[in-house]
């Protein structure tokens, strides 16, 4: 075998696969300076959307306003290849509006593929890795299936769904990746070998069908938002300007669940045939049916896959069951009766590591130099996987300059919470990332993103110096502008009066500061501007940020005395090489899972379920004793 | 995680002294003694005097003065734990004391844990190892029965209560959650009047909770406890040793106890109102008769029965009158005059009244550690209970609950406010999170399980 080896030439970094966690994680590294080389099965399938054709979300579209915000592509991207726009949630509070995007699938694979190809420091080269080298448990080079060998110091996986990738429908299964693109089978023994322990997921889709054979006017058609909101923060949006095309909405009904559950044993899910665990987010209409029994009828979205192409995504109907059954099933969906399916549900099974392996940064903890990220660390979607794509391409790059890794807390981002959530909680399931994760969340607005980490993405030098100049001249004009609103005094004078009274609101009886009036629930920042005459013309993202602040600012400034807190245990750091055996009196438990997991500081400690806070006052002791 | 916040205890011991001492320490130490004093001769604020000074005033509960007071103010760092500490130095009593504890606790302390001043001291480097060891001992003695301890703390009523409160908060968290992270497919249209009238509800609930952890009512109460046996089985002199001193008359011609004492004797931190009652024994003295009758009475409504048997004579028609009484009742058996020549063993008491027989003397005190232990496991385990309602017994326990609280009423205050749906679950997952440190439950992924068993979610 040695003998037929040849070496190539070497690089700072090789990424392992193209998908969205590899794009962002190679341009952050090439972007950084470094040499860096990714290989993907397939140079068609860079960036690719297998399954769902929208980007963002609840919470997800957090994640891309994130990427953004540190100086990743995957929000400027979707900016560019949207054929509809919508924010969600905007009848409730700020922190949960969150921005979703449909794609055209086709230009956004393109327009990133573009991107990669063009990129300075980047090359991307069409091979399966086989092997990950590792001398000294140090990375020092990877093997692609045709025996060539790269050297490099640092290799970050990124192979999503592709590991021993297996596509199930019925009793037809077959050993491909999604979209029947190649699986990579030999990744996984290698890893095995290195001592990583590896996990078996699943996840599925639903059919594609051709347009021409939906009957449209039974369903209701879902239109975009008139005023398109990018992504980006760098995005102009009057770049955004477009036609957007509709989704429509259907319902299944008694007769879709009476086919689906007369044909239950021939789904793969459940006679046994798929073993991998499945996401409780994504379940398939097989799942919904049988665990939901009493309700009468699931919501369908459909949504087109690209303006280049008839086929319609199904959501809401993701299945295994066989090809006949699809049929029957679509077909009894009214605008479905005359369905044609151009590709098949189909679940999906792959190889993924246990991620509690990694340290915060994305290396692993045992090997120097080896980075995880997306949905081989077991999460799902595509969102999640850029968003950890960036961020072990950051530290990936740090390492190698011998820096510091750049490690968000649950209190700084989404971003945090997802990495803090995998490296830390078991997950045997894919991790989804949702709000309710987000402790903090009412700081982890996706209209602050920029405040939150632009500066960060500057430091670690993704953010060019203008962008960075924008945002301190956005800090000042916020910071000035909510002074004079809390500094500004009104009196009870007729026109104040019959203003509030206009809107409904109490009378005044002695004054008041402007900021006081904003947070009434009746009034906003846009119509005291009636009574407000000294007020100077602000950017929108200035007076957005003003007007929130203000109005929450009594539930704002509770979660940042929980931040307060939260920090100063974060900061206690735990010593890399500390032998919890030594340490008296923890519960068997608990000394398992920080053998396991060993936490970087006693916040992350306190997160591992089955670690009490007495077990926390035993080891801060210990710690304080040694 | 808390070692940075502000902790307070009485750091004197918990007997009628006639001085008591509330300790404060954390960096709102100062800012929460102001709360609640006045000095006497003028004005001057706590957080204006100098480090290590004395100052005289009363403390005051809104508009009522509970008691007067010196305070010691001893800022950080040259302080016992480093930290700001003051020193509440009180005369009323107990129950004076634990008032203003917990007056401390509501102005934003929290109840410290066992040798956590002395911990504090250690970790900011105040101490050394040999001066920390009897609390790391502590710490560690905690930690090793922590498991046994959380499930011991509660009787079985107090968690189901807990219980039924909390799942109800993460119910209606979860729907709004599954709402927020999919609005398309769930509707909070109408939940907001839903969502109301639960929150009033719990509130209600916690509210009861609250008002029967109130000392005094607890105090007055207790777990009703009936002392039962036939004359001269040594019922009084139990009821002596329970108390500590003597109260009950006590000689050795049957029939002395002639009327019901009561006693509130505290057990393993368990409040137990004794009933010491006349011996049950066919009698026609007419005083005696209506001592026995009472005892009956009293045995019928009791929460708990102690039967005490007379070792040293053989069981006769008067013990056969107990054992029928007790059959249905929750009750232990005290094989009493261990110290005598034992006419009967503990396996024919046990095959005979079917329920845990100890063997005492209650004259020498012996035996009398094994009977506290299974008073206290009966407690906790829900084996015995007040009837119907259930009631708090612990500060810290009370302190979760008032936060559970306070929360809740910050949902309705949202409501009322008519904020947007998100802002609700803050408050009410802490409620939840404090719901679940009297019950020794985290919060973990119960949310998100939740969200995923009860509602349909997802593309």
């Amino acid at each position: 075998m040695d003998n037929k080896l040849y070496y190539y030439e070497s690089y700072d970094v090789a990424i392992i696969g193209a998908g969205h966690a590899g794009c962002e994680a190679a341009l952050a590294c090439a972007r950084l300076g470094l040499n860096t080389i990714m290989f993907t099965v397939s140079m068609d399938s860079i960036a690719l959307m297998p399954c769902n054709p929208n980007i963002g979300g609840t919470s997800k579209g957090h994640l891309v306003r994130e990427i953004d915000a540190l100086g990743g592509e995957m929000g400027k991207n979707i900016d560019r290849t949207y054929i509809q726009s919508k924010m969600l949630n905007v009848s409730k509070g700020p922190a949960v509006h969150s921005l979703r995007a449909q794609a055209d699938k086709q230009s956004y694979s393109q327009s990133m593929r573009k991107i990669v190809e063009n990129q300075p420091n980047l090359c991307v080269k069409q091979g399966e890795i086989c092997e990950i080298l590792v001398e000294n448990s140090c990375v020092t080079g990877v093997r692609t299936y045709s025996n060539a060998v790269y050297p490099c110091k640092a290799a970050i996986i990124c192979t999503g769904t592709y590991l021993k990738a297996r596509c199930i429908y019925g009793d037809v299964s077959h050993y491909t990746g999604p979209n029947g693109l190649p699986a990579a089978n030999h990744l996984t023994d290698c890893l095995k070998k290195l001592g990583i322990e590896i996990y078996r997921f699943k996840t599925g889709t639903p059919a594609r069908i051709d347009k021409r054979s939906i009957d449209f006017s039974k369903m209701e058609e879902q239109f975009g938002d008139e005023k398109v909101v990018p992504f980006s923060f760098e995005t102009d949006r009057n770049s955004l300007n477009k036609e957007q095309v509709s989704c429509w909405l259907t319902y299944t009904n008694e007769t879709t669940h009476d086919i689906i559950r007369s044909n239950i044993d021939r789904s793969p899910l459940y006679s046994g045939a798929i073993e991998g665990t499945g996401p409780r987010y994504c379940p398939s209409i097989e799942d919904k049916v049988m665990k939901f029994p009493d309700k009468e009828r699931h919501q369908v979205f459909i949504e087109p896959e690209g303006n280049y192409t008839n086929e319609m995504y199904i959501s809401g109907m993701s299945s295994s069951l066989p090809e006949d059954v699809q049929y029957q099933m679509y077909r009894s969906v009214p605008g479905l009766e005359n369905a044609k399916i151009v590709r098949n549900a189909y679940a999906i099974e792959y190889d993924c590591i246990n991620p509690m392996q990694l340290k915060p940064s994305l290396e692993f903890k045992t090997i120097s130099g080896l980075f995880s990220a997306g949905q081989m660390n077991g999460s799902s979607g595509y969102e999640e996987a850029a968003a950890q794509g960036i961020m072990a391409g950051i530290n990936a790059a740090r390492k190698l300059k011998g820096q510091e890794p750049i490690v968000l807390d649950r209190s700084q981002a989404y971003i945090g919470v997802l990495i803090d959530d995998l490296v830390t909680k078991e997950t045997h399931e894919p991790y989804r990332m949702m709000t309710s994760r987000a402790e903090y969340r009412l700081l982890l607005r996706q209209d602050n993103a920029d405040l939150r980490l632009t500066k960060i993405g500057y430091e670690v030098g993704l953010i060019s110096e203008e962008r960075y100049n924008h945002l301190i001249k956005k800090e000042r004009l916020i910071f000035e502008e909510t002074e004079r609103l809390k500094n500004k005094m009104v009196g009870g004078n007729a026109k104040v009066q019959e203003f509030l009274s206009a809107h409904e609101s109490t009378p005044l009886k002695t004054a008041v500061s402007m900021a006081d009036l904003l947070m009434r629930p009746e009034l906003n920042y846009e119509l005291l501007a009636e009574i407000d005459p000294e007020r100077e013309k602000l950017p929108d993202e200035v007076t957005e940020q003003v007007e929130i602040e203000l109005k929450y600012s009594g539930y704002i400034e509770r979660q940042q005395r929980q931040v307060e807190q939260f920090k100063k245990t974060e900061s206690r750091r735990i010593p890399a090489d500390l032998d919890y055996d030594e340490v008296p009196s923890l519960r068997i438990e608990a000394r398992q899972k920080l053998k396991k997991i060993r936490p970087e500081n006693i916040g992350q400690a306190s997160r591992i379920s089955g670690v009490s806070p007495a077990d926390i006052s035993v080891l801060l002791v210990y710690l304080k004793q040694n | 995680m808390r070692n940075h916040d502000t902790i307070a205890a009485i750091a004197t011991g918990t007997t009628n002294a006639g001085i008591s001492i509330i300790r404060i320490s954390g960096a709102d130490a100062i800012a929460i003694a102001d709360k609640i004093f006045v000095s006497k001769k003028n004005q001057k604020k706590l957080s204006d005097v100098k480090s290590h000074t004395l100052h005289y005033g009363t403390i005051m509960d809104g508009e009522s003065m509970l008691d007067e007071a010196l305070i010691s103010v001893m800022k950080a760092p040259n302080t016992y734990t480093t930290e700001d500490v003051v020193e509440i130095n009180c005369h009323g009593g107990i129950i004076v004391t634990k008032k203003i504890l917990e007056l401390v606790l509501i102005n934003g302390a929290r109840i410290a844990e066992p040798g956590e001043f002395t911990k504090r001291a250690f970790l900011n480097g105040r101490i050394d190892l040999s001066q920390a060891e009897a609390v790391i001992d502590l710490i560690h003695a905690t930690n090793e029965q922590a498991v046994k301890n959380s499930v011991r703390q509660l009787n079985g009523n107090l968690c189901k209560k807990i219980k039924e409160i909390r799942d109800s908060v993460l119910r209606d968290t979860a729907f709004i959650e599954a709402a927020l992270d999919d609005p398309e497919h769930i509707s909070l249209d109408g939940f907001t009047d839903t969502l109301k009238e639960h929150t009033e509800k719990n509130l209600k609930e916690i509210s009861i909770l609250l008002k029967n952890a109130e000392d005094g009512k607890i105090i007055k109460e207790g777990i009703r406890t009936v002392i039962l046996g036939k004359p001269n089985a040594g019922k009084s002199t139990l009821m002596n040793v329970l108390v500590g001193e003597e109260r009950a008359i006590v000689t050795d011609i049957p029939g002395t106890t002639r009327d019901t004492l009561e006693e509130l004797i505290q057990l393993k931190g368990i409040v137990l109102r004794i009933i010491d009652t006349a011996g049950i024994r066919h009698t026609q003295d007419t005083v005696e008769k209506i001592g026995v009758e009472r005892a009956k009475t009293e045995a019928e409504g009791a929460d708990f029965v102690i039967y005490v048997a007379d070792a040293s004579r053989e069981l006769d028609e008067n013990d056969e009158a107990v054992i029928s009484m007790i059959q249905e009742k929750k009750a232990v058996v005290l094989l009493n005059k261990s110290d005598l020549s034992m006419k009967i063993t503990k396996e024919e008491l046990e095959n005979k009244t079917g329920k845990q027989v100890f063997v005492i003397s209650a004259k020498e005190e012996t035996g009398m550690d094994a009977f506290a232990e299974a008073v206290e496991a009966m407690f906790y385990s829900g084996l015995i209970d007040k009837k119907e309602e259930v009631f708090i017994t612990n500060l810290r326990h009370k302190e979760a609950l008032l936060e559970a609280k306070i929360s809740l009423e910050k949902v309705l205050e949202s409501l009322a406010f008519d904020m947007p749906e998100d802002f609700y679950s803050i408050d009410l997952m802490n409620a939840y999170q404090m719901l679940g440190e009297i019950i020794g439950e985290a919060v973990d992924e119960d949310l998100v399980d939740t969200i995923f068993k009860e509602f349909c979610m997802g593309k």
